[in-house]
């Protein structure tokens, strides 16, 4: 087939922005197969393809896209499958503007190939044409612990059990998957997915132990140790994500009604308070202030919103330094949601119960750039104003989880309490590696997947050094 | 992976005492640890302070008061069924450190975690007094195994159906004001109620200036200090009580905050119990007790 020269990407079918703010289907529906097929002819193929490099993981780009254009969706998720591990979940959650398609040379005259929307594609297919769990491989005999069942600790288990390591995942949370669980919604990522590539590990030999603390029900140290109930892993990999929610130092942060995003997000999609079904509640909300205009802030504006309430997002920026990705912020604008840009909160303000009943806040303008190059907003004198609202999200990051750190002392951290590891996720403390949010601060899922399969890589050599 | 219930007694009319086998919480749990549990896929993670743990059978035990849907659920299963999860160690171990004339102050199910506290501070050559308040007669709970670890044991009802009738914040002045003219004042108080007791007892405590514990149970989700829904304010700061407590200086602590953030949930509690259990709290109650009377009446 002749190479498609149009200058404009194949845009993904999706649900009308406002069926889809009233429910928690997913929002894009993907390609068809003429879809993705028209799309797959856009790549030139490049020789030297920038695409690869942009990938966090260097998946083989035009290698896969090519055999979608051959018809072998299959053959092309296997080659993705050669470097990266959730080809699924990444074709919906990387931001791929800034990695593969930021390099793709299409994106000079035009758009760039939609590579995210073909990765989805194929995995799609695959899954619902084509799907078989993987067989279990020959054991090496070497036992491996892996903490925390987010995308590092996956990618890991996943690349240590093919290559024959018997491997243990201990999860905290009573399910498995970490921020694929607990945050991103099911509009964005449909949970039976996500159960979908943990069964796979399963079948590849992986345990996955819920409802177990590293840090307190077990110690790193035992782990590694000889104890017949406990101990017998040769190596630990931490990958235990990014940790507790920052709250901004503005007075009222307590009064009822203000969330962190991280457990709005969890009582939605770990605890499903939006069924009836199930027991965890939420309190009715009608006007939805959330602060901050990362990812994570674009995914609670939207679940709010589809709890029926008006949202506005409040950001100190401008529309330029938004961190969420372009698409997440396109969704939230058609699903109706308001942006209030440069504005900053000052004050929550709550009733005489102590509910919130609106936020202060202060317009902002922007000064010099900082050291990262972006421009520091500063109040604008005298422009306070209130808003009224009855609860209050604040998506503002996270710091590192404490509880790991003040059970396991002899290892080094970063003055923000992250874990010391190098680019192979090596730590300070023998047989320990670490990666993902855990060692960097919240980052993104194809990263911690990629920092999940550098450590598994490093702790194959080390045991087989050993 | 499902935990079974190995035993469970009813302690009174409203308390009861459930034993889980969960060998991973029981290796590492230490007095004043809570763990989480999930009656089933559908169910709350709700914390619950560890009262006793079989580190050898890997057993532990936790007495709770039902006060809602979650603790219904668990106070009708019986032995030998099973829960979703129980997760834990989790929080701080409680501290005895410094502490020689010790008054612990324990009202209705809070007895329940402030027995294994006294207990700590007794078993260290302490001298203990207790002062256990409960609103009437059918609830009183735990009696023997708190005389058992304590030099003196005060019992207190609301309505004086049994021992003597009044307040614990009454009982304390009373002895707190004795131990100041006797010039051997308590140097620790353990105090495990509901918040607006616990609140009370700090402000006579901090009177007197006796160093003071409490201990918060705050409404979370996962335990471990990633949802921040626990927070309070403790001498200004934010801290969470997954990760930074659950016990706390009780003269630092904002209770009139926690008290609200406490509530709420409570609209949609009720419901939540309306659902699951065909009928409110109340009228659980009443048809219980209806029952006990002609059961007493039959005989």
């Amino acid at each position: 087939m002749a190479t498609n020269l149009s200058p404009t990407k194949n845009p993904i079918p999706e649900q009308e922005p406002n069926v889809r703010n009233k429910n928690f289907d997913e929002v894009a529906l993907g390609y068809t197969v003429e879809l993705a097929l028209d799309e797959a002819n856009r790549c030139l193929q490049c020789r030297r393809p920038q695409c690869v490099t942009g990938c966090p993981v260097n998946v083989k780009i035009p290698d896969f896209i090519k055999l979608i254009t051959q018809q072998d969706f299959k053959g092309a998720y296997h080659k993705i499958l050669e470097d990266s591990s959730l080809p699924a979940i990444c074709g919906r959650v990387c931001p791929q503007e800034n990695q593969c398609e930021s390099k793709c040379v299409r994106g000079i005259k035009g758009e760039p190939v939609g590579i995210g929307r073909l990765e989805r594609f194929v995995a799609d297919w695959v899954m619902q044409n084509a799907d078989e769990m993987p067989e279990k491989p020959e054991r090496n005999g070497h036992r491996v612990a892996v903490v925390g069942s987010g995308p590092a600790g996956l990618a890991c288990a996943s690349d240590l059990a093919k290559l024959g390591y018997d491997v243990t995942v201990f999860e905290h949370l009573h399910k498995a998957g970490g921020v694929l669980a607990y945050g991103i919604p099911e509009f964005r990522l449909p949970k039976a997915l996500v159960q979908k590539e943990i069964d796979k590990l399963t079948a590849l030999g992986v345990t996955i132990q819920c409802d177990a603390t590293v840090g307190k029900a077990l110690l790193i140290d035992e782990l590694l140790s000889n104890d017949p109930d406990v101990g017998g892993f040769e190596a630990v990999f931490i990958g235990s994500g990014a940790g507790l929610p920052v709250f901004q130092n503005i007075p009222g942060l307590n009064y009822c009604g203000v969330f962190s995003a991280n457990e709005f997000l969890t009582r939605i999609n770990l605890m499903k308070a939006y069924d009836e079904r199930y027991d965890t509640p939420l309190m009715p909300i009608s006007k939805v202030c959330v602060v901050g205009a990362g990812n994570v802030a674009m995914d609670a504006a939207r679940c709010a919103k589809r709890l029926g309430a008006e949202v506005t997002v409040v950001y100190r920026r401008g529309e330029k330094e938004i961190p969420a990705r372009k698409e997440e912020y396109e969704h939230a604008k058609e699903e109706d949601i308001v942006f209030k840009l440069l504005t900053n909160p000052v004050e929550i303000l709550a009733d005489e119960n102590n509910w919130v009943r609106g936020i202060r806040c202060i317009e902002m303008e922007l000064g010099e750039p900082d050291a990262r190059g972006r421009r520091r907003p500063v109040e604008k004198p005298g422009s306070e104003f209130e808003m009224e609202c009855d609860a209050v999200i604040m998506a503002l990051g996270t710091s590192p989880n404490p509880l790991l750190r003040k059970a396991t002392p002899d290892m080094e951290y970063t003055e923000k309490g992250g874990i010391v590891a190098d680019e192979h996720g090596v730590t300070t403390k023998p047989g320990v590696f670490a990666g993902g949010d855990a060692v960097t601060g919240a980052a993104t899922v194809i990263k911690a997947m990629g920092a999940g399969k550098e450590a598994a890589a490093a702790i194959d050599r080390y045991i087989m050094k050993k | 992976m499902p935990f079974q219930i190995v035993k469970k007694e009813q302690l009174s009319d409203n308390m009861f005492r459930v034993t889980f086998h969960a060998p991973l919480v029981a290796r590492r749990a230490q007095p004043g640890q809570f763990l989480m549990f999930r009656v089933d896929e559908f169910g709350e993670r709700m914390p619950i302070t560890i009262s006793y743990f079989d580190r050898e059978k890997g057993d532990v035990t936790v007495i709770m008061q039902r006060v809602g849907s979650t603790t219904a659920l668990l106070a009708s299963m019986n032995e030998g069924d099973y829960v979703a999860d129980v997760v834990g160690p989790l929080g701080n171990a409680a501290e005895f450190d410094n502490m020689h004339k010790v008054i612990v102050v324990g009202g209705g199910s809070g007895c329940a975690i402030a027995w294994p506290q006294a207990k700590g501070a007794f078993d260290r050559g302490c001298h203990v007094d207790i002062v256990a308040g409960f609103r009437t007669k059918g609830i009183v709970v735990l009696e023997d195994e708190m005389r058992a670890c304590c030099k003196n044991l005060y019992m207190m009802t609301d309505d004086g159906s049994y021992g003597e009738k009044g307040f614990t914040t009454v009982k304390l002045k009373e002895l707190l004001e004795k131990a100041k003219a006797e010039g051997e004042q308590y140097d620790t108080c353990i105090c495990i109620g509901p918040l607006p007791m616990m609140k009370f007892v700090c402000q006579i405590t901090k009177e007197y200036g006796v160093h003071t514990m409490v201990d918060m149970n705050c409404i979370m989700i996962d335990g471990s200090g990633m949802c921040g829904g626990c927070r309070l304010t403790v001498d200004g700061q934010r801290k969470f009580t997954c990760v930074d407590g659950p016990e706390f200086d009780g003269h630092l602590v904002d209770f009139d905050e926690a008290i609200a953030r406490s509530k709420i949930y409570e609209k949609q509690e009720a419901r939540v119990f309306q659902r699951r259990h065909n009928c409110t709290l109340q009228e659980l109650a009443d048809r219980e007790e209806a029952a006990r009377k002609a059961a007493k009446e039959g005989k």
